[in-house]
Protein backbone atom coordinates (compact mmCIF):
# COMPACT_ATOMS: atom_id res chain seq x y z
CA UNK A 1 0.00 0.00 0.00
CA UNK A 2 1.61 3.23 -1.05
CA UNK A 3 0.08 6.91 0.24
CA UNK A 4 -0.05 9.34 -2.02
CA UNK A 5 1.32 12.54 -1.16
CA UNK A 6 -1.07 14.44 -1.62
CA UNK A 7 -2.09 15.71 1.28
CA UNK A 8 -5.84 16.57 2.96
CA UNK A 9 -6.06 20.31 3.77
CA UNK A 10 -6.37 21.17 7.13
CA UNK A 11 -9.39 22.48 8.41
CA UNK A 12 -10.39 23.71 12.03
CA UNK A 13 -11.95 20.79 13.96
CA UNK A 14 -15.30 23.33 14.49
CA UNK A 15 -16.04 23.05 10.99
CA UNK A 16 -18.70 20.66 10.22
CA UNK A 17 -18.98 19.21 7.07
CA UNK A 18 -21.70 21.49 5.45
CA UNK A 19 -19.52 24.18 5.22
CA UNK A 20 -16.70 25.62 3.00
CA UNK A 21 -14.75 27.78 5.28
CA UNK A 22 -15.22 28.92 8.86
CA UNK A 23 -16.10 32.18 7.48
CA UNK A 24 -18.83 30.98 5.86
CA UNK A 25 -19.90 28.97 8.80
CA UNK A 26 -19.88 31.61 11.09
CA UNK A 27 -21.90 34.13 8.80
CA UNK A 28 -24.69 31.20 8.58
CA UNK A 29 -24.11 31.08 12.67
CA UNK A 30 -24.93 35.02 12.79
CA UNK A 31 -27.60 34.65 10.96
CA UNK A 32 -29.43 32.15 12.31
CA UNK A 33 -28.88 33.83 16.13
CA UNK A 34 -30.51 37.14 14.09
CA UNK A 35 -33.67 35.17 12.71
CA UNK A 36 -34.16 33.91 16.31
CA UNK A 37 -33.82 37.20 17.68
CA UNK A 38 -36.27 38.69 15.47
CA UNK A 39 -38.83 36.24 17.01
CA UNK A 40 -37.96 37.65 19.99
CA UNK A 41 -38.56 41.26 18.64
CA UNK A 42 -41.95 40.08 17.63
CA UNK A 43 -42.90 38.45 20.84
CA UNK A 44 -42.07 41.96 23.15
CA UNK A 45 -43.24 43.75 20.00
CA UNK A 46 -46.95 42.37 21.07
CA UNK A 47 -46.58 43.06 24.37
CA UNK A 48 -45.26 46.79 23.71
CA UNK A 49 -48.18 47.37 21.08
CA UNK A 50 -50.51 45.96 23.72
CA UNK A 51 -48.73 48.07 26.36
CA UNK A 52 -49.28 51.56 23.80
CA UNK A 53 -52.89 50.90 23.40
CA UNK A 54 -53.71 50.47 27.05
CA UNK A 55 -51.41 53.05 28.08
CA UNK A 56 -53.36 55.76 25.16
CA UNK A 57 -56.71 53.71 26.86
CA UNK A 58 -56.16 54.50 30.23
CA UNK A 59 -53.52 57.53 30.70
CA UNK A 60 -54.52 58.33 34.39
CA UNK A 61 -54.25 55.29 35.80
CA UNK A 62 -50.41 54.29 33.75
CA UNK A 63 -49.66 57.52 35.49
CA UNK A 64 -50.66 56.92 38.56
CA UNK A 65 -49.51 53.30 38.83
CA UNK A 66 -46.08 54.46 37.29
CA UNK A 67 -45.06 56.94 40.12
CA UNK A 68 -46.38 54.20 42.54
CA UNK A 69 -43.05 52.68 41.24
CA UNK A 70 -39.68 53.11 43.11
CA UNK A 71 -37.72 55.03 40.02
CA UNK A 72 -33.88 54.81 41.69
CA UNK A 73 -34.38 50.88 41.68
CA UNK A 74 -35.29 50.86 37.91
CA UNK A 75 -32.49 53.77 37.20
CA UNK A 76 -29.55 51.54 38.68
CA UNK A 77 -30.66 48.20 37.19
CA UNK A 78 -30.57 50.19 33.82
CA UNK A 79 -26.76 51.22 34.64
CA UNK A 80 -26.29 47.70 36.32
CA UNK A 81 -27.54 45.94 33.01
CA UNK A 82 -25.58 48.62 30.91
CA UNK A 83 -22.51 47.50 32.33
CA UNK A 84 -23.08 43.58 31.79
CA UNK A 85 -23.23 44.63 28.26
CA UNK A 86 -19.55 46.27 28.26
CA UNK A 87 -18.35 42.77 29.88
CA UNK A 88 -20.44 40.45 27.60
CA UNK A 89 -18.79 42.90 24.70
CA UNK A 90 -15.62 42.52 26.54
CA UNK A 91 -15.61 38.55 26.83
CA UNK A 92 -16.43 38.56 22.76
CA UNK A 93 -13.48 40.52 22.37
CA UNK A 94 -11.46 38.19 24.33
CA UNK A 95 -12.18 34.76 23.08
CA UNK A 96 -11.77 36.62 19.67
CA UNK A 97 -8.30 37.17 20.91
CA UNK A 98 -8.15 33.48 22.15
CA UNK A 99 -7.59 34.61 25.71
CA UNK A 100 -9.71 31.54 27.58
CA UNK A 101 -8.95 33.26 30.86
CA UNK A 102 -9.92 36.77 30.42
CA UNK A 103 -13.09 35.40 28.50
CA UNK A 104 -14.20 33.62 31.40
CA UNK A 105 -13.27 36.13 34.13
CA UNK A 106 -15.70 38.56 31.90
CA UNK A 107 -18.38 35.86 31.39
CA UNK A 108 -18.16 35.48 35.78
CA UNK A 109 -18.46 39.61 35.45
CA UNK A 110 -21.41 39.58 33.33
CA UNK A 111 -23.21 36.74 35.26
CA UNK A 112 -22.39 38.60 38.60
CA UNK A 113 -24.00 42.02 37.18
CA UNK A 114 -26.68 39.79 35.78
CA UNK A 115 -27.77 38.65 39.16
CA UNK A 116 -27.47 41.87 40.48
CA UNK A 117 -30.12 42.93 38.36
CA UNK A 118 -32.41 40.00 39.39
CA UNK A 119 -31.87 40.67 42.58
CA UNK A 120 -33.00 44.30 42.60
CA UNK A 121 -36.18 42.94 40.59
CA UNK A 122 -36.83 40.98 43.25
CA UNK A 123 -36.29 43.57 45.75
CA UNK A 124 -38.65 45.93 43.51
CA UNK A 125 -41.21 42.70 43.13
CA UNK A 126 -40.97 42.81 46.77
CA UNK A 127 -42.35 46.09 47.46
CA UNK A 128 -45.63 45.92 45.41
CA UNK A 129 -46.03 42.76 47.48
CA UNK A 130 -45.80 44.71 50.80
CA UNK A 131 -48.08 47.67 49.05
CA UNK A 132 -50.88 44.79 47.21
CA UNK A 133 -49.90 46.20 44.11
CA UNK A 134 -50.14 42.38 42.63
CA UNK A 135 -53.40 42.15 40.60
CA UNK A 136 -55.42 39.50 40.48
CA UNK A 137 -55.66 39.00 44.23
CA UNK A 138 -53.83 35.57 44.50
CA UNK A 139 -51.91 36.86 47.02
CA UNK A 140 -54.19 39.75 48.61
CA UNK A 141 -56.49 41.65 47.50
CA UNK A 142 -55.28 44.16 45.07
CA UNK A 143 -55.27 47.35 46.96
CA UNK A 144 -54.65 50.18 45.26
CA UNK A 145 -57.77 52.56 47.46
CA UNK A 146 -57.21 51.51 51.23
CA UNK A 147 -58.66 54.05 54.15
CA UNK A 148 -55.35 54.75 55.18
CA UNK A 149 -54.36 58.38 54.46
CA UNK A 150 -50.63 58.27 56.30
CA UNK A 151 -49.55 55.72 54.43
CA UNK A 152 -46.76 56.13 51.35
CA UNK A 153 -47.37 55.41 47.90
CA UNK A 154 -51.13 54.61 48.10
CA UNK A 155 -52.24 55.71 44.61
CA UNK A 156 -55.75 56.66 45.98
CA UNK A 157 -54.65 58.69 48.92
CA UNK A 158 -51.75 59.94 46.22
CA UNK A 159 -54.79 61.12 43.92
CA UNK A 160 -56.68 62.91 46.04
CA UNK A 161 -54.29 64.59 48.00
CA UNK A 162 -51.87 65.37 45.59
CA UNK A 163 -53.68 65.68 42.27
CA UNK A 164 -57.05 67.01 43.99
CA UNK A 165 -59.21 64.42 42.48
CA UNK A 166 -62.58 63.90 43.97
CA UNK A 167 -63.04 60.83 46.19
CA UNK A 168 -65.51 59.12 43.22
CA UNK A 169 -62.86 59.42 40.06
CA UNK A 170 -59.58 58.68 42.39
CA UNK A 171 -61.19 55.50 43.31
CA UNK A 172 -61.74 54.77 39.34
CA UNK A 173 -58.21 55.50 38.48
CA UNK A 174 -56.44 53.30 41.38
CA UNK A 175 -58.48 50.43 40.24
CA UNK A 176 -57.58 50.91 36.92
CA UNK A 177 -54.13 50.74 37.74
CA UNK A 178 -54.48 47.08 37.61
CA UNK A 179 -54.48 47.33 34.37
CA UNK A 180 -50.81 49.04 34.56
CA UNK A 181 -49.55 46.74 36.96
CA UNK A 182 -50.73 43.32 34.52
CA UNK A 183 -48.47 45.04 31.69
CA UNK A 184 -45.59 45.92 34.38
CA UNK A 185 -45.54 42.44 35.71
CA UNK A 186 -45.75 40.97 32.31
CA UNK A 187 -43.29 42.63 31.00
CA UNK A 188 -40.65 43.06 33.53
CA UNK A 189 -41.59 39.27 34.15
CA UNK A 190 -41.00 38.24 30.98
CA UNK A 191 -37.59 40.35 30.45
CA UNK A 192 -36.79 38.48 34.29
CA UNK A 193 -37.23 34.97 32.51
CA UNK A 194 -35.26 35.99 29.28
CA UNK A 195 -32.07 36.78 32.15
CA UNK A 196 -32.42 33.55 34.01
CA UNK A 197 -32.00 31.86 30.85
CA UNK A 198 -28.81 34.25 30.07
CA UNK A 199 -27.38 32.47 33.18
CA UNK A 200 -27.90 29.66 32.54
CA UNK A 201 -26.77 30.15 28.74
CA UNK A 202 -23.38 31.58 30.60
CA UNK A 203 -22.96 28.93 32.97
CA UNK A 204 -23.04 26.35 29.58
CA UNK A 205 -20.36 28.73 28.07
CA UNK A 206 -18.15 28.89 30.60
CA UNK A 207 -17.83 25.34 30.14
CA UNK A 208 -17.53 25.55 26.19
CA UNK A 209 -14.56 28.50 26.76
CA UNK A 210 -12.82 26.13 29.10
CA UNK A 211 -13.30 22.88 26.04
CA UNK A 212 -12.90 24.77 23.25
CA UNK A 213 -10.61 26.04 20.92
CA UNK A 214 -11.62 29.10 20.70
CA UNK A 215 -9.79 31.97 19.27
CA UNK A 216 -9.87 34.21 16.16
CA UNK A 217 -11.39 31.77 13.55
CA UNK A 218 -13.84 30.62 15.99
CA UNK A 219 -15.67 32.14 18.91
CA UNK A 220 -19.57 31.54 17.37
CA UNK A 221 -20.71 30.46 21.01
CA UNK A 222 -19.28 33.49 22.99
CA UNK A 223 -20.23 35.76 19.70
CA UNK A 224 -24.05 34.02 19.84
CA UNK A 225 -24.76 34.22 23.43
CA UNK A 226 -23.49 38.25 23.70
CA UNK A 227 -26.26 38.46 20.82
CA UNK A 228 -28.82 37.23 23.09
CA UNK A 229 -27.61 39.06 26.30
CA UNK A 230 -27.50 42.09 24.43
CA UNK A 231 -31.13 41.84 23.21
CA UNK A 232 -32.02 41.32 26.40
CA UNK A 233 -30.59 44.94 27.15
CA UNK A 234 -32.28 46.59 24.92
CA UNK A 235 -35.45 44.90 25.54
CA UNK A 236 -34.76 46.46 28.97
CA UNK A 237 -33.88 49.72 27.59
CA UNK A 238 -37.24 50.46 25.81
CA UNK A 239 -38.59 49.28 29.17
CA UNK A 240 -37.06 51.35 31.93
CA UNK A 241 -38.92 54.40 30.01
CA UNK A 242 -42.25 53.23 29.44
CA UNK A 243 -42.82 51.49 32.60
CA UNK A 244 -41.11 53.76 35.46
CA UNK A 245 -40.55 57.34 33.70
CA UNK A 246 -44.42 57.52 32.45
CA UNK A 247 -45.08 60.73 33.96
CA UNK A 248 -42.93 61.60 36.70
CA UNK A 249 -43.96 65.10 37.30
CA UNK A 250 -47.99 65.20 37.39
CA UNK A 251 -49.29 66.76 40.33
CA UNK A 252 -45.98 68.29 42.42
CA UNK B 1 -11.87 42.10 6.29
CA UNK B 2 -15.33 43.81 6.98
CA UNK B 3 -17.03 40.89 8.03
CA UNK B 4 -15.98 39.38 11.65
CA UNK B 5 -14.03 42.20 12.38
CA UNK B 6 -14.77 44.11 16.12
CA UNK B 7 -14.22 47.23 17.26
CA UNK B 8 -11.18 48.45 19.49
CA UNK B 9 -12.06 48.52 23.05
CA UNK B 10 -11.66 52.07 23.18
CA UNK B 11 -15.06 52.05 21.45
CA UNK B 12 -16.84 49.45 23.51
CA UNK B 13 -15.71 51.63 26.62
CA UNK B 14 -17.26 54.95 24.82
CA UNK B 15 -20.29 53.26 24.00
CA UNK B 16 -20.98 52.16 27.43
CA UNK B 17 -20.07 55.93 28.30
CA UNK B 18 -22.39 57.66 25.74
CA UNK B 19 -25.29 54.83 27.13
CA UNK B 20 -25.12 55.85 30.78
CA UNK B 21 -24.78 58.90 29.72
CA UNK B 22 -28.53 58.70 28.53
CA UNK B 23 -29.69 56.97 31.33
CA UNK B 24 -28.26 59.46 33.60
CA UNK B 25 -30.40 62.26 31.21
CA UNK B 26 -33.14 59.99 30.64
CA UNK B 27 -33.67 60.00 34.76
CA UNK B 28 -33.06 63.60 34.70
CA UNK B 29 -35.42 64.90 32.16
CA UNK B 30 -38.07 62.93 33.28
CA UNK B 31 -38.36 65.14 36.74
CA UNK B 32 -38.68 67.97 34.37
CA UNK B 33 -42.15 69.03 33.05
CA UNK B 34 -42.36 69.10 29.47
CA UNK B 35 -45.77 68.07 29.11
CA UNK B 36 -46.31 66.48 25.88
CA UNK B 37 -42.21 66.18 24.65
CA UNK B 38 -41.79 64.27 27.43
CA UNK B 39 -41.91 60.83 25.86
CA UNK B 40 -40.85 61.57 22.59
CA UNK B 41 -37.38 62.75 24.59
CA UNK B 42 -37.26 59.30 26.72
CA UNK B 43 -37.76 57.18 22.98
CA UNK B 44 -35.73 59.27 21.64
CA UNK B 45 -32.92 58.53 24.15
CA UNK B 46 -34.09 54.73 24.29
CA UNK B 47 -33.84 54.90 20.78
CA UNK B 48 -30.35 55.94 20.32
CA UNK B 49 -29.23 53.94 23.16
CA UNK B 50 -30.71 50.65 21.54
CA UNK B 51 -29.03 51.15 17.87
CA UNK B 52 -26.09 51.94 19.84
CA UNK B 53 -25.89 48.39 21.37
CA UNK B 54 -27.20 47.10 17.95
CA UNK B 55 -24.19 48.62 15.81
CA UNK B 56 -21.25 48.10 18.37
CA UNK B 57 -22.07 45.81 21.04
CA UNK B 58 -23.68 42.94 18.28
CA UNK B 59 -21.24 44.07 15.68
CA UNK B 60 -23.75 44.85 13.06
CA UNK B 61 -21.49 48.16 11.66
CA UNK B 62 -19.07 45.37 10.74
CA UNK B 63 -21.68 42.97 9.59
CA UNK B 64 -21.95 41.52 6.38
CA UNK B 65 -24.82 42.90 4.41
CA UNK B 66 -27.09 40.25 4.75
CA UNK B 67 -26.94 40.34 8.47
CA UNK B 68 -28.04 44.03 8.17
CA UNK B 69 -30.77 43.50 6.30
CA UNK B 70 -31.58 40.87 8.24
CA UNK B 71 -31.80 42.94 11.10
CA UNK B 72 -33.27 46.50 9.43
CA UNK B 73 -36.39 44.04 8.27
CA UNK B 74 -37.11 42.74 11.83
CA UNK B 75 -37.56 46.36 12.89
CA UNK B 76 -39.29 47.61 10.20
CA UNK B 77 -41.40 44.64 10.86
CA UNK B 78 -41.71 45.90 14.54
CA UNK B 79 -42.91 48.73 13.22
CA UNK B 80 -45.50 47.61 10.85
CA UNK B 81 -47.12 45.95 13.84
CA UNK B 82 -47.17 49.46 16.14
CA UNK B 83 -48.61 51.66 13.17
CA UNK B 84 -51.20 49.57 11.79
CA UNK B 85 -52.56 48.81 15.55
CA UNK B 86 -52.04 52.28 16.60
CA UNK B 87 -53.42 53.71 13.34
CA UNK B 88 -56.71 51.30 14.43
CA UNK B 89 -57.23 52.29 17.98
CA UNK B 90 -56.25 55.84 17.90
CA UNK B 91 -59.09 56.76 15.05
CA UNK B 92 -61.45 54.49 16.26
CA UNK B 93 -64.84 57.05 16.81
CA UNK B 94 -63.26 59.66 14.94
CA UNK B 95 -63.96 58.09 11.49
CA UNK B 96 -67.73 57.32 10.99
CA UNK B 97 -68.91 54.42 9.70
CA UNK B 98 -70.65 54.47 6.89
Amino acid sequence: MSHSPTTIPEHHPALVHQFDSMEQQREASTFGMWVFLLTEIMMFGGLFAAYLIYRIKYYDAFVAGSSSIDVTWGFINTLVLIGSSLTMALAVSAAQRAWRRGAQIFIVLTMILGSVFLGVKAIEYHQKYVEHHIPGGVFGAFDAVSDYPGEDHNIYWDLVNKEHRTPEAAKQIADQTQIFFCFYFAMTGLHALHMIIGLILMTWLLVQVQRLNIGPEYYTPVELSGLYWHFVDIVWIYLFPLLYLINRTHGR
Amino acid sequence: MAEGAHPTHKVYYLVFLALAIGTILTYKVAQIDLGFWNPIIALTIACTKATLVILFFMHIWYSSTLTKITVVAGFFWLLILITLSLTDYLTRGIVKPL
